[in-house]
């Protein structure tokens, strides 16, 4: 999922949106990365969604950042931020009952599905 | 921001001298937060805050001590503890089955437990300052440390992380500290007190960031 199709939501209509997809049983790659605050709010929905839905015990989450360092690495990604959204991360988000498990290091991630 | 937010504001600015550093302990289930938590208790006020299991989500409230003070030689620390349920994105009562709850109990622990993490975010904007308690034999890129830590850092909280059960052999400190180089690590183990003279005095160093 490219970043802009969740840009120009708000935080709630933006985690309602994720979690419409992973309670459909997908697992969601998104091209960016969400705020702090509104990982926290997708952790606190899907607590509330844990036992009223059928089958559903919650999500596999992981973030991927590239932490380029430098002047250069800055600027070029301050631009592609204003130009395309935060392109410089890469969210997965999965319905546990698909996704055993996430595992991260700071370079990559593995997707361990059931 | 609503009225009563901004009540809330002026008079804790109000009161700023006089009111009391809120501090909490954050971290995934089965990190160690009540174990430290009671441990502080003991250490200073001689009683505990709570249970301690090695089933997951023992803590399902956030408990309190309205006034810890720990001592430092001329020094002196008071602070109000608060001992939060762990956070964790998924919980499944086929998980507590494993443990020999029967199918009903487990459910009502999930179910528990799933309020308990809500209630712990919920309090994130009340902290002052923050203890995150990592499992050092864990991974500590597992993204509930990241998001716990992320959220505190969006809020201007000062954090101190504390890496626990060093006294195991999978443990690494030196992991955790290179998952978070912005933030002081310290490495503890409850069970065996070690570390506790350090983990005090980055206590001391943690309250006196709180703004």
């Amino acid at each position: 999922m490219p970043y802009g199709e969740i840009a120009s939501l708000g935080s709630a209509e933006r985690i309602k949106k994720i979690l419409s997809l992973v309670l459909a049983g997908k697992v969601v790659i998104l091209q960016g990365q969400l705020k702090a605050e509104e990982e926290s709010r997708l952790i606190e929905d899907t607590m509330a969604l844990i036992g009223h839905i059928s089958g559903f015990r919650g999500i596999e989450l992981a973030v991927l950042e590239n932490k380029e360092e430098g002047a250069g690495a800055k600027f070029k990604n301050s631009v592609a931020r204003m130009l395309i959204g935060q392109r410089n991360a890469m969210t997965v988000i999965g319905p546990a009952n698909i996704v055993k498990e996430i595992k991260r290091n700071p370079k990559k991630l593995e997707i361990l599905l059931k | 921001m609503g009225i009563f937010s901004l009540t809330k504001k002026f008079f804790s600015k109000f009161f700023k001298g006089k009111r009391k550093v809120k501090l909490g302990f954050y971290g995934p289930p089965n990190a160690g937060k009540t174990s430290l938590a009671n441990k502080i208790c003991e250490d200073w006020l001689g009683e505990s805050i709570g249970t301690v299991s090695n089933i997951p989500h023992e803590t399902r409230s956030v408990q309190f001590k309205e006034e810890v003070t720990i001592k430092k030689g001329a020094k002196e620390l008071s602070f109000k503890l608060i001992d939060t349920p762990g956070i964790a994105t998924k919980i499944d009562y086929e998980d507590f089955l494993k443990f020999g709850m029967g199918k009903g109990e487990a459910q009502k622990r999930a179910k528990e437990a799933t309020h308990g993490v809500i209630e712990s975010i919920k309090w994130l904007d009340d902290m002052d300052a923050v203890v995150v308690v990592i499992d050092s034999t864990q991974n500590p890129y597992s993204q509930v440390n990241i998001t716990i830590i992320g959220n505190l850092a969006a809020r201007n909280v000062p954090v101190l992380i504390a890496a626990n059960k060093v006294d195991l052999r999978k443990a690494d400190v030196k992991k955790v500290e290179a998952a978070f180089p912005e933030y002081d690590v310290i490495g503890i183990s409850v069970k065996e007190g070690t570390n506790m003279e350090e983990f005090y005095e980055s206590l001391f160093k943690l309250v006196r960031k709180v703004k």
